[in-house]
């Protein structure tokens, strides 16, 4: 049983010197047998984890990962939060997770930060302020909270916004969410493994998958650098690498992987208490508890695995953030980095059965994938366990690629991909 | 970022041109034929190769030409270019 983090546990460990914190997760070797091993221990990956042992009762189950868990994308996004997507579908999916971000550092006892800040999306055409103003009303009726804003709105809502008619991207308007927001990524992944070992899951890093046994259209098993382990069911949540291991099986999916970068300037003091997003110049801006700059860019146009990406992707991206925050002027940025997104033709995920029994697929989150971790987690987990998808899961299915229904938020879903 | 030997300008810096994903995807000679999943393949699925992969590309800043490229993902190395029509080496 786990100590609970509490002041008291706090102030507890102070005495001393904070040499005798409970370790959060062991390091198991892997036993020879599970139930169902997840692939990716990413913060998707350990929330289907979570979820399967908390909800489904499945505790002899295994998370494998191929580095250090929360390494990947869960650590290298830029924390955004929101739900306030156009279509039914994803709004169903986005607004489940926005649902459970907001009780889950009580459900975990850990502290994921989660911050209802609000999340600004602005239009700087007409084409964005009809798309804005038509998104806003299918939040709406969609139950979710959105607000269309003008022009002084914007500026008072974010006072640090160039909101002069005559700049490259003047502002015209914009959207606001204030249930969305930002949260700390690092805490979401380590909250997870925590309350995921309690309840019995071994979390293996270190170690990297290299095949996939079937024997005909059944899942065998798992060959890993730690050996051969035995499983039926394999819940693949391997975000960029996800074609490599479809390819293990045999399967094409359609994704491509890219590089997205994202970047942090020097901390300073408190100036942007908001996050601001700006689709068409593929500049998104909030600031972190350490006081950095937290700043999103947008994706290379070529297939590459290399986590790193073009330096005229993030000059784009600067010389809009510069036109819209003259403020950030003299701003020197500290560190810059990329992750391998993979990005589904329809810019929507998959969360899915495929053609080969046991293996399921929770991919194609492409460019946004953080913030919807807690839902794509349980949902995840409720299509492995019951071998069927959820209602809100079931239009992300791998065969709307055949039958054509697709859920296209490339142009929709408030940023462009 | 890296430099891009086009086949009839030269070397370019690798933002003039356009990545137009994987090559030798073939149109489908008898479109009415075809079932819903050989649709699907033939529009969305993807290699996605981490490794050895062969593209097409386009100096859209530059001849506005199409070729192709084989390339590797894991490092961004650029292995060989060919012209659009000629036929992928084998490996």
């Amino acid at each position: 049983m786990k100590n609970n983090y509490s002041i008291f546990s706090l102030i507890k460990n102070a005495f001393s010197y904070h040499e005798n914190w409970q370790r959060a997760w062991k390091d198991p070797t892997p036993k020879k047998e599970y139930d169902a091993v997840i692939v990716g221990g990413g913060g998707h990956g350990l929330a289907t984890a979570y979820y399967l042992a908390k909800k489904h009762n499945m505790i002899n189950i295994a998370v494998v990962e191929k580095g250090w868990i929360g390494g990947g994308n869960t650590g290298r996004n830029t924390t955004i939060i929101r739900s306030n997507y156009l279509w039914d579908a994803s709004a169903g999916l986005y607004d489940h997770a926005l649902k459970i971000w907001e009780g889950l550092s009580q459900e975990l006892n850990y502290n994921v930060m989660f911050s209802q800040r609000g999340v600004m999306n602005l239009a700087h055409n007409l084409q964005d302020v009809r798309d804005l103003k038509r998104r806003t009303h299918a939040n709406r009726l969609n139950g979710i909270d959105a607000v269309y804003l003008s022009t002084e709105e914007v500026k008072k809502f974010c006072p640090i916004i160039n909101t002069s008619p005559d700049i490259r991207y003047p502002v015209l308007g914009g959207t606001l969410q204030r249930r969305a927001g930002t949260a700390r990524h690092d805490a979401v992944a380590w909250g997870y493994a925590r309350g995921a070992d309690e309840m019995g899951v071994d979390i293996i890093q270190n170690c990297e998958v290299k095949g996939i046994k079937r024997n005909g259209d059944t899942i065998e098993g798992l060959e890993t650098t730690k050996g051969f382990i035995k499983t039926k069911k394999v819940g693949v949540v391997a975000a960029g690498h996800s074609s490599v291991i479809a390819n293990m099986a045999g399967l094409r999916l359609p994704l491509e992987s890219k590089p997205l970068q994202a970047l942090v300037s020097e901390p300073v003091k408190p100036i942007i208490d908001t996050v601001v997003m700006s689709n068409a110049v593929h500049a998104y801006v909030s600031q972190s508890d350490k006081g950095e700059l937290v700043i999103g860019a947008g994706t290379d146009d070529y297939v590459s695995y290399t986590q790193k990406g073009s330096h005229q992707i993030v000059e784009g991206t600067l010389n809009a953030i510069l036109e819209l925050y003259p403020i950030f002027s003299r701003m020197r940025m500290l560190r810059q980095w990329g992750g391998i997104v993979d990005i589904c033709p329809d810019a929507s995920p998959i969360l899915s059965k495929t053609s080969i029994k046991g293996l399921y697929f929770n991919c194609g989150w492409g460019t946004g994938g953080f913030k919807a971790t807690p839902g794509s987690g349980d949902l995840f987990a409720h299509t492995i366990a019951n071998d069927e998808p959820h209602k809100l899961n079931a239009a992300f299915n791998l065969n709307r690629f055949v039958s054509g229904d697709l859920v296209d938020e490339h142009g929709a879903a408030a940023v462009a991909h | 970022m890296f430099v891009i030997n086009c086949p009839y300008c030269g070397e370019r810096d690798q933002q003039e041109f356009k990545a137009g994903g994987e090559a030798h995807i073939e149109r489908p000679k008898q479109p009415t034929e075809l079932s819903d999943d050989e649709w699907a393949e033939y529009l969305f699925m993807r290699k996605n190769i981490k490794g050895v992969q062969f593209e097409r590309w386009n100096h859209a800043h530059g001849c506005r030409k199409w070729f192709n490229m084989v390339r590797d993902t894991s490092n961004d190395e650029i292995k060989l270019i060919y012209k659009m029509g000629e036929r992928p080496p084998s490996e």
